[in-house]
């Protein structure tokens, strides 16, 4: 990273990714964060060095295709078993409060 | 949003180019899901299954728990890129999409992303009219099925000002096939009708391959209809809505009309279409705003790590390619011709979309004719009354039986029609609702000829008549009659019967 | 009775299918080592209720002349990142207390189906992210060798359980180096297999194309034998490799027998080296290499130059992968729920949630993978990361064509202080520098003891790694290594600490003492 970009991200930067992750971050823990971050991208982007346009990605460590399940139905959970964990529940259903946002 | 802010759909077209685009789900009807071995509530005679019931701990993404491609849904989904004209990639791969919802069990969808199975294809889509429009497929994409969501309190069921919302994760993970295509541009005037023959060509294709139920009501094929307007001469590309969800034929038809009635007047009065989300009301024929696009639709998509590519060989695509069903207007041509229709009759079943039903009710051993009949008769009336579609009323198999009821003299046209009524009020099968109704034709001569004596025992006069050869006289009777059996008569032997006592009373004078 | 706890799992086998001891003796035996040693050692956040029942069942089938595999009720403690359906599994995670999953992971069912006697769920850094245990929500695990520094991390529940004596064998996780360098600072031998080698499912993922789940033991010939129980084939496991594996026992066991390296040529990975490493770490490898020379070993020096992209590789792709696989904690199906005040939408509990189910390293880690996955950012980074693998994977493909197996040091330092590098996240990265590549690449590697650096008297670790899938060719090397270095020492490593076998661990002092011994 150049001098003249000392901080690969910022306080805001970081308010909106936690967002994006839906943490409620403190405005303490942004701060912290936002400072230990830059050094770990800082330290961390020097990949770019040597992931030069002929270097293909890999994805995986071992090199796999077609590995599918025949069309077969399986053992399931039992509703108790599926609710088992569940914070809240009204009869067989997950209970969630109310939903601001749309689905996508 | 009140009709008054609509711009009159011939001058929307006089002013602005629509263009349009769509993304149709197709839930595929595998036995088990995409990714786990729980069974596929989209599978044929499956239903929604109570709540929680149809999972895994893949489907509701306990921790630990991973994703297995199910082979069958890949087979499938190569068949209908290759029905949409496609090429398959030689290498596919999954990626997570992700953003939080309470429905997404991992709060990430497994979906495709820069690498599709299917990509680049084509759909001729025959218009009522009589045009063909050629749809270009920009891909087809395999990807799950989220949950479902049950808003509850507010007033609507809606989830604007529900109380809380419950979640059952039945439908999470049945396998999809995303089709989007290119824009599409020069439908002009027959934009909306462009947007339901589409749909419907979709739904045909799907059902011909035998990969899906199709059912839209069930929300087996849905579709998101993009609209945008291009100001003529303009040269330049509106901003576009995404109507989600609009799940009947007609109302994909009414929703791209309303959409571009709706633009076409901002954009007159000199506003600006915001990108965002629509959607669909059928009550009121109407789209409300939704979501706006926004920078929390980064959904930072990546290689699916639990999944590996998918290489279809150059055989199985072969294998899948010669096992394709006749394209849709070949398929088209050899049903017109197979069923002896006109050319009229043969477009108004095409038009109401209902192609595949009056096939599939060929097929469970009706005529053609009768088929055509009821399906583009009482049902398609019913089903416009409801605002539905017709297909989601009652099934080919329903429809065929009911057909061989009055072929066998069971049952009049009228108490077929009640019938009918009871098949589609959930009163069970033809033969179940005449049962439970009571609605056999009256074939008990005596009972027939008590009623017609009753009947002229009320008109002595009309027995001279008919002596003096009015026969037409006897029509009378015949409705008296007809109306004390409730209709459960055959009027043809009640006339044979009225005629049969005056000449007999006439011999016994 | 309680030499018992000294036997390594192959003794136990012997002697358990020799009817001279009852499983029942030896899972007591370890559970009395856990009540005496665990307040201290804090390995275990969770003991079975059942394992002696578990354990009379086996005696029982035994009795009845069952054909029993060779472990058989024989101990096993268990990462708690491993799903069990009748234990918790909180990956030592807040937002996952008290949950106990509706199934066993894959290879919790094959331990079931061996009839190894499941003794209980073992600490770790929260969601395996961490060198050292202390970023468990549940407080600390202590290193058996001295308690005022870590045991490793993030499996170093499993390794401490281990080294204490608690348990013979362990089960691990490791994504960058959780098995091997836990392994290394507390004396015990631990091995990540071939990537797809053993089953991921059940395994509560932190990084998917990384995670690898593995032995611990204090023998190489016990974390064979434990490798044969759960390696193999997984059908729920996409990832898993479906292939004949030799067993790894016998290989172990050829190793041991052998006492030769002729022929094995042994390449010395150039940048996992020198600079960075303590001085009596270098000096035991040094002799190591020295020893496997003496034996026959041919040792070359082979380089590795996209190896000091690593860490910065896997630093974009683990919290890449990490940010997406824990979103699923959301506070819908399992799991923590914490309203915000005055209630909210879904979408504030959700992130009311996290916020206080997630430790501060976790929270580090998915910020970081979010960014690394956002629009305009992808490519920079985890775009550029994926192509470092590559380059890692080309630069192990040279290596093995110079070398059989590549051998350095398993971990950088001896065990360190708790809370020395608490706040330093850049600092407590670098512990896996040795061991990340093979994760990046999917090779297998082995942790195992190379004696103690003369500075501070603490364990030092030797890594072993072969080419993918040839896990059993470590087996041999590494059997053979320890054996080489055991007649070096006269003794086992860990019969050298000051905790062995039954010396009772209060002493807390002497700890101290020896702590400071540098
Ligand atoms: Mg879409
Ligand atoms: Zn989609």
């Amino acid at each position: 990273m150049s001098a003249t970009n000392p901080s690969p991200l910022d306080a805001a930067q970081v308010a909106h990714l936690a967002n994006l992750a839906r943490i409620a971050l403190t405005p303490e823990e942004i701060e912290k964060l936002t400072g230990e971050l830059g050094v770990i991208i800082e330290s961390i982007a020097k990949v770019s060095e040597v992931a030069t346009p002929d270097v293909p990605a890999t994805s995986h460590p071992i090199r796999l295709a077609n590995v599918f399940r025949a069309d077969v139905p399986g053992e399931t959970l039992t509703v108790e078993q599926a609710l088992s964990g569940a914070p809240e529940r009204d009869g067989d259903r997950f209970k969630v409060s109310a939903i601001l946002g749309e689905e996508q | 949003m009140s009709t008054a802010e609509l711009m009159d759909f011939d001058k929307a077209i006089e002013l602005f180019e629509p263009v349009l685009g769509f993304e149709v789900h197709v839930e595929l009807n595998t036995k088990t899901k995409m990714f786990s071995s729980a069974p596929n509530p989209a599978a044929p005679g499956a239903d929604a299954g109570e709540p929680n019931t149809m999972v895994t701990p893949v489907c509701l993404g306990l921790p630990g728990s991973l994703p297995v491609v199910n082979e069958q849904a890949i087979r499938f989904s190569i068949s209908l890129g290759l029905a949409l004209g496609c090429d398959i990639a030689p290498s596919s791969r999954f990626a997570r999409k992700n953003y939080f919802y309470p429905d997404l069990a991992k709060n990430y969808q497994i979906s495709q992303y820069d690498e599709p199975i299917a990509h680049d294809g084509a759909v001729e889509v025959e218009l009522p009219n009589g045009r063909t429009v050629r749809v270009e497929i920009e891909r087809a994409h395999m990807e799950e099925d989220a949950g479902k969501l049950t808003h509850v309190g507010g007033a609507t069921g809606r989830i604007q000002g529900a109380d809380y919302s419950l979640v059952d994760y039945n439908r999470a993970g049945v396998p999809l096939v995303e089709i989007v295509t290119k824009m599409i541009s020069g439908a002009e005037h027959d934009a909306p009708e462009l947007a339901k023959a589409y749909v419907s060509t979709i739904r045909d294709i799907v059902v011909a391959l035998g990969i899906s139920e199709a059912r839209m009501e069930r929300g087996n094929l849905r579709c998101d209809a993009n609209v945008s307007l291009s100001p003529r001469g303009s040269g330049k590309l509106g901003t576009r809505t995404e109507t989600k969800n609009v799940n009947s034929l007609r109302s994909v038809e009414r929703a791209i009309r309303f959409e571009i009635q709706r633009q076409a007047a901002i954009l007159a009065a000199g506003g600006t279409i915001i990108q965002e989300t629509r959607h669909w009301h059928e009550d009121s024929g109407t789209t409300s705003a939704g979501r706006p696009k926004s920078d929390a639709d980064d959904y930072r998509y990546f290689p699916e790590p639990d999944l590996l590519p998918v290489e279809p060989s150059a055989a199985l695509i072969e294998e899948l390619r010669s096992a394709l069903p006749e394209p849709p207007a070949e398929r088209r041509r050899r049903l017109k011709d197979a069923w002896g229709f006109t050319d009229l009759e043969f477009q108004d079943v095409v038009n109401s979309g209902l192609l595949v039903e009056v096939e599939s009710t060929v097929a469970a051993g009706a005529s053609p004719a009768q088929a055509r009949k009821w399906w583009t008769g009482e049902i398609a009336r019913i089903a416009n009354q409801d605002s539905v579609d017709p297909s989601s009323l009652v099934s080919p198999s329903d429809v065929a039986a009911l057909v061989s009821l009055v072929e066998s003299g069971e049952l009049t046209d009228r108490l077929a029609r009640q019938v009918l009524e009871g098949v589609i009020a959930g009163e069970g099968s033809p033969a179940d609702v005449v049962e439970k109704r009571g609605l056999k034709v009256v074939s008990d001569d005596g009972a027939l000829i008590a009623a017609i004596d009753e009947a002229l025992a009320a008109q002595p006069d009309i027995l001279e008549k008919i002596r003096d050869g009015k026969v037409q006289a006897a029509g009378a009777v015949i409705g008296a009659v007809m109306k004390a059996m409730h209709g459960q008569a055959d009027a043809a032997r009640v006339r044979e019967l009225v005629l049969e006592r005056a000449t007999g009373s006439a011999a016994e004078r | 009775m309680s030499e018992l706890i000294s036997l390594t799992a192959a003794e136990l086998s012997e002697k358990l299918s020799s009817r001279e001891v009852s499983s029942v003796e030896v899972t007591q035996a370890h559970l009395d080592r856990i009540a005496e040693v665990d307040g201290d050692v804090h390995a275990f956040l969770h003991v079975s209720a059942t394992a002696l029942k578990v354990a009379a069942e086996v005696d029982g089938a035994r009795n009845l002349g069952a054909r029993l595999s060779p472990l058989a009720g024989v101990p096993v403690a268990i990462k708690d990142v491993l799903c069990t359906r009748d234990m918790p599994s909180t990956a030592g995670s807040r937002i996952l207390e008290g949950w106990i999953p509706p199934y066993d992971a894959t290879v919790v069912q094959r331990l079931r189906a061996a009839k190894l006697v499941p003794l209980g769920k073992t600490n770790m850094d929260e969601f395996a992210m961490g060198s050292s245990t202390e970023h468990s929500a549940f407080g600390p695990t202590r290193n058996p060798w001295d308690l005022e520094r870590i045991p490793g991390g993030s499996g170093g529940g499993s390794a401490a359980a281990v080294a204490a004596f608690e348990t013979p064998l362990a089960l691990g996780s490791d994504t960058g180096g959780s098995i091997r360098q836990p392994a290394a600072v507390t004396g015990t031998v631990g091995m990540k297999p071939t990537y797809g080698g053993v089953s991921r499912y059940g395994a509560i993922a932190l990084a998917s194309s990384l995670d690898q789940v593995g032995p611990v033991s204090r023998t190489v010939l016990d974390a064979a034998l434990l490798h044969d129980v759960v390696g193999g084939h997984d059908p729920h496991d996409s990832t898993s490799l479906d292939r004949d594996w030799p067993c790894f026992a016998d290989a172990a066991r050829a190793g041991k027998a052998s006492g030769s390296l002729t022929g094995v040529r042994v390449g010395v990975v150039r940048e996992l080296g020198g600079e960075g490493f303590q001085s009596g770490v270098s000096s035991r490898y040094a002799e190591a290499l020295d020893l496997m020379a003496a034996a026959g070993a041919d040792i070359v020096e082979v380089s590795a130059p996209s190896f000091t992209y690593a860490i910065a590789a896997y630093y974009l792709i683990l919290p890449a992968e990490a940010s997406s696989n824990l979103a699923k904690f959301d506070s819908v199906r399992f799991g923590l729920r914490v309203n915000p005040p005055g209630g909210g939408t879904v979408e504030d509990v959700m992130a009311a949630t996290r916020e206080a189910g997630f430790g501060p390293e976790v929270k580090r880690r998915i910020i970081l993978g979010t960014y690394a996955l956002s629009a305009g950012y992808y490519d920079a980074y985890y775009g550029s990361a994926q192509k470092v693998r590559t380059l890692i994977q080309r630069d192990f493909d040279s290596a093995f064509a110079k070398a059989d197996v590549l051998v350095s040091p398993a971990a950088p330092t001896t065990a360190f202080k708790l809370g020395e590098k608490l706040e330093d996240p850049l600092a407590m990265y670098l512990n896996d520098v040795a061991t990340i590549p093979a994760n990046l690449a999917g090779v297998p590697g082995m942790g195992l003891p190379m004696g103690l650096a003369p500075e501070d008297g603490l364990p030092t670790g030797i890594q072993i790694m072969a080419p993918a899938f040839e896990d059993a060719r470590i087996y041999t090397v590494g059997a053979t290594l320890e054996a080489l270095l055991e007649e070096s020492w006269g003794r086992s490593l860990l019969s050298h600490s000051p905790r062995f076998p039954l010396d009772p661990l209060p002493e807390i002092g002497d700890a101290r003492t020896e702590g400071t011994r540098k």
